[in-house]
């Protein structure tokens, strides 16, 4: 049924149509709306056979999920930024024992400086916990990706991420196509779990593992997510059939098969991108864009033959591993590595703690990556007025502060100024 | 594409005010997206919400910053903040007060706008005279339908009795209708 409604609404629908039976979780702005629903929904027995736990914290509430679901029940959580860091132990503790929860996390930065808004720090943190990630572009598709989420985490036994940008989706009203209970029932078969605990027969999980077999269970762990790599399309494919749109999937492209220019991105800023980009190509300029779905597994050859015939490759991520540069450029240089004339790659990092990704900044970078592309990471919109005003203050003074609160009062200082200016 | 920015204070109402004009917009079969402006609010900080109307799917996900009308909730804003930033020549509008626009001091930003795009409504009164309480959404939604013609006052409505419960729904409905008689009375005294 279509609905004007708000993107976390929908998606605690969507998750209430899969029929979980453990829902365990703590609140944490901006994922929180999702489960203030999926709470009511199980109160008024919305969703039937469903049991809402209360815990103190994240570590207690993906515990609870590890313990639901290794004794057979369908569990799913939700998270974001430090609550997903507060949860880590337990992240690589869920992926480790094989156990196929599925949370959501609403994307956050991660602290300090503390900021509540989107960007994709929190995701990139546990990226490699073995935990499969699928980044939602629309409401629509964040709805429809925890659909077949379930699916795939219970097919191979392995935990699912769905990732919605906090608030750009998470807080946005816009019409979402909820499915029917049947329509769900029939693509979503009931969790048959391989391994559960059952008091009438005895097993255990979690056993310790030496050098003889540790490297076996990883490698095994690995080979599930290459074995995902088939899944995911085919699961989107399944869905498509059945509710007539394209939603998942390792990748989308758009307007790239004959670009010269192919952006690489994830999540809610691909449709400005699609915007910037219809203007750019009705400007004659050959450029398209890659949408990545899948980021683990990483869908290797999937990107790499859809990149190889471009000039140039730019990647747009809202995430930064401080100290090395953009994760997601770094992972896009993995799929042409050794590739006989591959298109250069060129890094833009942008949307940091929520700032606002623009179709103006998107046109300036994209227009100068066609004539003077770059090497290393680009910072969209970066206030370079103040980061060189600091950095002449730390250079003069020893005991120069915390940088956060320096810049803070060069902002608060630069607006008094205009505001004079204006005055006079 | 047709854009609306919403200006007020925190515990106004200016998130469902977003929300009610995208439902509207969707019960007349169009696409519409509502969002926040994403602070960290707090009661009686200015706060801001958006609204794009289209015929075709909305993939933009940056701000409005060049919006096609204004909805401000309080007209204490201009002294606070850029209210009109960004706002389009061709753009409108509506402000909740009971006061002019020359006591409001806003013949100049009338004066760069076509004739009949600005206008004050006194929403507040006509909420407390219908709901019992000040609160002006249906009010300027109303107002703006009238103003605007971008939805019809039956989507307004229809949004407001999806939101609320029949008693507080029909005494929006109430405010709506009226705000929305007082501009097409004004615009026909002129």
């Amino acid at each position: 049924m279509l609905k004007q409604i708000e993107g976390s609404r929908a998606m605690a629908e969507a998750i209430g149509l899969c029929r979980p039976e453990v829902i365990c979780a703590y609140p944490i702005t901006p994922q929180t709306h999702i489960v203030e629903g999926l709470g009511e929904m199980a109160r008024t027995g919305e969703i039937k056979n469903c049991e809402f736990i209360n815990v103190e914290s994240e570590f207690a509430a993906l515990s609870v999920a590890i313990g639901a679901s290794a004794a057979g029940a369908r569990a799913y959580t939700a998270t974001a930024s430090q609550g997903l860091l507060y949860m880590a132990e337990a992240v690589y503790n869920a992926s480790g024992l094989g156990l196929p929860i599925v949370m959501t996390l609403g994307n956050r930065a991660i602290g300090a400086p503390i900021n509540i808004w989107n960007d994709h720090s929190d995701a990139m943190a546990v990226c490699d916990s073995g935990w499969m990630q699928l980044f939602a572009e629309t409401n629509q598709e964040a709805a429809d990706l925890h659909i077949q989420a379930f699916r795939l985490a219970e097919e191979l036994s392995m935990p699912v991420m769905v990732c919605v940008d906090g608030f750009i989706l998470t807080h946005a009203v816009e019409q979402v196509d909820i499915p029917e209970q049947a329509d769900v029932d029939a693509y979503l078969p009931s969790y048959e779990p391989v391994q559960v605990l059952d008091p009438k027969d005895p097993i255990s999980i979690g056993a310790m593992v030496g050098p003889d077999a540790f490297t076996e269970v990883r490698y095994l762990q690995h080979y599930k997510q290459t074995l995902a790599l088939r899944l995911i399309p085919e699961y989107a494919a399944d869905f498509k059939s059945r509710f007539g749109r394209d939603s998942g999937g390792l990748l989308r492209s758009y307007r790239a098969d004959d670009a010269e220019l192919i952006v690489v991105a994830m999540g809610s800023v691909n449709g400005t991108i699609k915007d910037t980009i219809d203007e750019m190509r009705a400007d004659g300029l050959s450029v398209g864009l890659v949408t990545l779905v899948s980021f683990r597994p990483f869908p290797t050859e999937a990107l790499r033959e859809k990149l190889v015939r471009a000039r140039n490759v730019v990647v747009i991520e809202k995430s930064l591993a401080v100290g090395m540069g953009g994760p997601l450029a770094n992972n896009v240089d993995l799929a042409l590595r050794n590739v006989a004339g591959a298109p250069q790659v060129h890094s833009v990092i942008a949307g940091l703690g929520g700032r606002p990704i623009t179709r103006t900044s998107l046109h300036r970078v994209l227009r100068r990556a066609l004539v003077q592309p770059w090497e290393g990471s680009h910072f969209l919109d970066l206030n370079e007025e103040i980061v060189a005003k600091e950095l002449h203050y730390v250079r003069k003074v020893r005991r120069s502060g915390p940088t956060a609160e320096n810049l803070l009062r060069r902002l608060g200082q630069a607006a008094d100024e205009a505001a004079v200016k204006t005055a006079v | 594409m047709f854009q609306v920015r919403f200006h007020g204070r925190g515990g106004q109402g200016v998130v469902t005010a977003a929300e009610l004009l995208s439902v509207a917009a969707f019960l007349e079969q169009r696409h519409a997206q509502a969002f926040p402006s994403f602070g960290s609010e707090r009661m009686g900080a200015p706060v801001v919400s958006f609204c794009r109307i289209d015929d075709k799917e909305i993939r933009l996900r940056e701000p409005i910053l060049e919006p096609d009308a204004l909805i401000v909730q309080d007209p204490t804003l201009f002294k606070a903040i850029d209210v009109c930033q960004g706002l389009k020549s061709t753009g409108y509008l509506l402000v909740n007060s009971s006061r002019s626009l020359s006591e409001l001091h806003l013949d100049a930003i009338a004066n760069r706008l076509p004739a009949g795009h600005v206008l004050t409504v006194p929403a507040s009164e006509l909420a407390l005279k219908h709901i019992g309480r000040p609160l002006s959404n249906a009010a300027l939604l109303g107002a703006f339908a009238r103003l605007s013609g971008i939805v019809q006052l039956k989507s307004v409505a229809a949004a407001i009795r999806e939101a609320f419960g029949e008693k507080i729904a029909e005494a929006n409905v109430a405010a709506a209708t009226a705000a929305y008689d007082a501009v097409a009375a004004a615009s026909a005294a002129a």
